[in-house]
């Protein structure tokens, strides 16, 4: 049995919650005021993810660089791996919002996406 | 002379939503002038994502929550101007503005929106002793440096201040391959929201020091280090607490301050508690026709919010173009809204039932963190609406709604009060 | 080997530069610096001295006056922003008011024209945000401001132009008399001269006790600074000071040629001659005692604060001219307060004194006038318009809050001496002198350095040597 302690991010509360684990597996959460608090902190007791924002340089742009995101948030143990994955990667212009810059970055099976246009 | 029916200065989320919302109520011509190279505004450097759940119900970045705003005004043919300085707005509405294409120009307008957004307040207005190195950077600044051009301002960095900017910069630099040693917070509790402490800072394992401030300054080319020391609770340093921090990089993120140097050229009229100008429910200033929005009005902490005030903002630019003003008398005075108990200031300033439509927002923010408390809002002395919030706290702009026919009701109406009651603060 | 090298490009040594290339002589200013104006003389109070303070008959006393005379022709020749806002000295007792009558007198002797003595209504009526405690002042309307970096840039640019020569980032090590002349041994390389003008500052006592018997000694003395906002313009209009009595000497609240206020000095003696740190003590001091003076001050409106050191010889004398065992060598030296009013007429000094040692004619073809990075918002709107039609570089802002745009930019990098950093481009444009202290224009300024100078982005600094603004490239690390 195993106690993670998670700050609740819903609010300005900042609920301490308390999430028991048993084989990865949540058997008790105390400590939030709310449902929401609850549900954030199972998620992030067992697999917490994060949506990674980064930029890549641009080549032939109006602007040196291009911003950029994962798809979908990824494991938040792989953040670094995304963002090191990308060292190197450069685009040329023009870029369109949506554009796929790299593709199952660092093997997360996610792409990363232009969130910008650069023309 | 240009002539527009009306002339938003400034074409960041503020100014777009304000424009799309115009052209929707009905107002013919609309020229949005943008002093940046392309639309959006600060919206373009803000390249994290959490924006836009009330607006789209999803979560965006900056940049892709300005580009649904962007495309809405090019699709509508909404005129705008970029690379465009609004350099003087005469009383009479003549906006001056200038540019590399057109040179200096005037244009007539019959409304004017301020969208013109907030600046950071800099080293200097905090005072902090030292010398003048290189690497302090205002957060905003180095968001630019970082997310726009690809340059990381230094490899070792100290954030003064727990703003939002400040906790997602730290998260920036991180990210990107640089030290962060410590955000020190002079209030004994952060400005920036619950989601960017836990994001930003713990989950890079970067450690937050709250009541405790930059002293000084060392290094006399590039920044060496700067000395951190505890504050007491009149923010003054407690000799014996400083802790020396080697960097090379010192960001600030301490506060935003409303641009209002042209409104108040004009003569608008400013709160000193927002240091954005005063206005009606309408969101319209002490200058007839002359209305605000966004950051220029009071600084927001939630871009979706911006949107909505604006779009407001927006409307009723176009109903005072389209003849509505001063075709309704009002009825009814104008009926102040005083900030009671806890709360900084409100927006609008005073509110006119006989002006109102169905409904009004007002936006506040509150002067400390309280816990289990209740907003409350009387009419004269009577309360008409007594909410609970588990939790209010000044980095988090709260709201209540008025609606026209209980104020209308309402017998010899003199003075609306928002306040916070139930106990003292935490 | 040059005729004269002079050793500084702050204002002395820019000044006397400038005299000095009316004569048909080889000319060199070294700077250890990467600009001029980096020491003493840009950060000051930017006073035009009326002249009623030196000691009566003192070379300082003459200088000040000279100085202050010459500064409305000048201005216009080399195009620098100067006022005659005139200036205060108010007291607060009925005792002091013999001090203000000393003053009286002191100017008067020292040629000072003008000179008044005010009761508290007519002071009142002049500065109404005066201290409530003020009895009396002695007004003198000769009194001025003038841009520190304005007139110290001109001086320079001037200079160039008639044909001497700068060398940036050369720091003299130590000085020899050789047969006939001085070597100096320089950070980059050994340089000689016929004549030597030690326009050093902080560090004039170091050069002269290199070449003379009879020492000099100079102490850096810290004078710490706030300055306020626009938004804060026409708090004062005149240069208020107060009367030094037996709690010190108190601060001056002054407006700039800018539209500022400016509040300072403190007075600090220290060590460090490069210890231009402000200070919790001194910022503290200075806010309080400028409240002895002013009501009301809007300390809000302060958008930056600085300190300068200035070069106080034991005397609190100027010492300009040869010391008797080393000839060819030229002091120009211990020169504090009232050292900027004194600048055209020391240059003027100096220039005098080299001649004659050196016997030089004038030239042919000086050129007497200068003009500045022109300010075309200055202009009435119309010509403003025309200006701006015609060079699409001034409708492009660059810096907001101080309305510089990308044409004087362009401008300060590329003339004579351009700026080479994001401080020079600030000492000649303002660009990020305003109210968000370079928050929005530095990347901008930044990118046009790069693009004018051919400049890398990791190249730029914002003062030289170490002072790189970026670090690295994102992930270039990771």
């Amino acid at each position: 049995m195993d106690t993670r302690e998670i700050i609740c991010i819903g609010c300005p509360l900042g609920c301490p919650i308390q999430v028991g684990l048993e084989n990865g597996q949540v058997t008790g959460v105390t400590g939030n005021t709310c449902k929401r608090g609850e549900e954030y902190a199972r998620k992030e007791a067992t697999c917490p993810t994060r949506i990674v924002t980064t930029t890549v340089p641009v080549e032939g742009g109006r602007l040196a660089a291009v911003s950029v995101k994962t798809e979908r948030d990824v494991p938040k143990e792989k953040v670094f791996d995304i963002i090191k994955s990308l060292k190197g990667v450069k685009v040329q212009a023009p870029i369109r919002i949506g554009d796929v810059v790299a593709s199952n970055a660092a093997g997360t099976g996610v792409d990363i996406i232009a969130t910008k246009n650069v023309t | 002379m240009l002539s527009y029916d009306i002339v938003i200065i400034g074409g960041g989320p503020a100014g777009l939503a304000a424009a799309l919302s115009a052209q929707k109520r009905g107002a013919g011509s609309i020229l949005v002038l943008e002093r940046d190279k392309e639309l959006g505004g600060i919206l373009n450097q803000c390249i994290h994502n959490g924006f836009g759940l009330h607006t789209f119900q999803e979560e965006l970045t900056g940049p892709e929550y300005a580009w649904r705003f962007i495309l809405q005004v090019q699709e509508a043919g909404i005129a705008y101007k970029l690379n465009t300085m609004a350099v003087d707005i005469r009383r009479n509405k003549v906006v001056v503005a200038m540019n590399r294409e057109d040179g200096i120009f005037e244009i007539q307008a019959k409304a004017v929106i301020l969208a013109m957004g907030c600046r950071e307040r800099p080293r200097g207005a905090l005072n902090i002793p030292g010398y003048r190195p290189a690497g302090i950077y205002s957060a905003g600044t180095a968001q630019r440096l970082v997310n726009m051009d690809g340059l990381l301002p230094g490899r070792e960095a100290v954030i003064l201040g727990s703003g939002d900017i400040g906790l997602i910069m730290a998260r920036r630099l991180a990210l990107e391959g640089a030290k962060v040693k410590l955000v020190a917070e002079l209030l004994p509790y952060s400005g920036g929201l619950k989601r960017n402490i836990v994001q930003c800072l713990d989950d890079f394992g970067i450690p937050l020091k709250l009541s405790h401030t930059v002293v000084e300054i060392r290094g006399k080319e590039r920044v060496e280090g700067v000395v951190v020391a505890q504050v007491d609770a009149n923010h003054r340093p407690i000799p014996g607490t400083e802790e020396y921090y080697t960097c090379d990089t010192l960001l600030l993120s301490c506060g935003l301050i409303p641009e209002n140097e042209l409104s108040r050229r004009m003569g608008v009229e400013i709160s000193p508690a927002t240091a954005g100008p005063w206005v009606n429910e309408c969101l319209e200033t002490s200058v007839a026709g002359v209305f605000a929005c966004g950051n220029v009005l009071h600084v927001h902490d939630l871009v979706d919010f911006v949107s909505e005030e604006a779009a407001a903002a927006g409307r009723h630019a176009a109903e005072y173009v389209l003849g509505g003003a001063g075709a309704l008398p009002p009825a009814h005075a104008d009926v102040p809204i005083q900030p009671g108990q806890g709360v900084r200031y409100t927006v609008p300033r005073v509110m006119n039932p006989a002006r109102m439509d169905g409904e009004h927002k007002v936006r506040f923010r509150v002067g400390g963190v309280y816990k289990g408390c209740y907003i409350s809002v009387y009419l004269n002395h009577d309360r008409i609406i007594h909410r609970k919030r588990p939790v209010m706290a000044p980095g988090e702009m709260e709201e209540v709604l008025l609606k026209k026919e209980q104020l209308l009701a309402f017998p010899d109406l003199s003075q609306i009060t928002v306040k916070i009651e139930g106990q003292e603060p935490a | 080997m040059y005729d004269v090298v002079i050793i500084g490009a702050g204002v002395s040594g820019a000044a006397s530069a400038r005299e000095l290339s009316r004569y048909q002589l080889d000319i060199c200013v070294v700077e250890k610096e990467e600009d001029v104006c980096c020491g003493t003389s840009k950060a000051n109070s930017g006073i035009v001295h009326a002249g009623f303070d030196a000691e009566s008959g003192s070379l300082m006393a003459k200088l000040n006056v000279e100085g202050n005379q010459m500064m409305d022709k000048l201005s216009k020749e080399l195009d620098f922003p100067f006022q005659r806002n005139g200036s205060l000295v108010i007291c607060f007792s009925d005792a002091e008011r013999r001090g203000l009558q000393e003053l009286y007198e002191r100017g008067i002797r020292n040629g000072v024209t003008g000179l008044r003595i005010l009761g508290r209504e007519e002071l009142a009526g002049m500065e109404p945000n005066i201290s409530d405690g003020a009895v009396a002042a002695l007004y003198a309307p000769t009194g001025g401001i003038v841009c520190p970096f304005g007139m110290n840039i001109a001086f320079a640019e001037n200079a160039a132009v008639n044909g001497v020569e700068f060398r940036f980032g050369t720091e003299v090590l130590g000085i020899t008399k050789k047969e006939g002349a001085w070597a100096l041994e320089t950070s980059q390389g050994e340089i000689e001269a016929r004549f030597v003008v030690n326009a050093a500052g902080v560090y004039a006592d170091k050069f002269h006790n290199m070449v003379s018997a009879r020492k000099l000694h100079i102490t850096p003395r810290r004078g710490e600074y706030c300055l306020l906002d626009h938004s804060a313009q026409g708090f004062v209009r005149h240069t208020v000071f107060r009367l030094p009595n037996q709690f010190g000497k108190g601060v001056l609240v002054t407006p700039t040629v800018h539209g500022n206020i400016l509040v300072g000095p403190t007075a600090k003696d220290i060590e460090d001659r490069e210890g231009t740190n402000t200070t919790q003590e001194g910022l503290e001091e200075l806010l309080g005692k400028a409240g002895d003076t002013v009501k009301g001050l809007p300390v809000r409106q302060v958008i930056t604060s600085f300190a300068g050191l200035r070069a106080h010889e034991d005397g609190h004398a100027f010492h300009i001219g040869e010391p008797e065992d080393a000839k060819g060598f030229v002091d120009c030296a211990g020169i504090e307060s009232p050292g900027l009013t004194s600048a055209p007429a020391i240059g003027r000094m100096v220039a005098g004194i080299v001649r004659d040692l050196a016997g030089a004619a004038k030239k042919e073809g000086f050129i007497g006038t200068r003009k500045g990075i022109p300010d075309p918002k200055a202009l009435p709107q119309e010509a403003w318009v025309a200006w701006v039609r015609e060079h699409p570089a001034y409708g492009n802002i660059i810096c907001r809050c101080e309305m510089v745009s990308e044409g004087e930019i362009i401008d300060a990098i590329q003339r004579p001496l351009g700026a080479k950093s994001l401080d020079g481009v600030k000492r000649r444009t303002r660009a990020g002198m305003g109210r968000c202290q370079s928050g929005f224009c530095s990347p901008k300024v930044m990118e046009i350095l790069a693009r004018e100078c051919g400049l890398d982005y990791l190249g730029i600094t914002k003062a030289g040597g170490e002072s790189r603004l970026a670090a690295g490239m994102n992930k270039d690390r990771l």
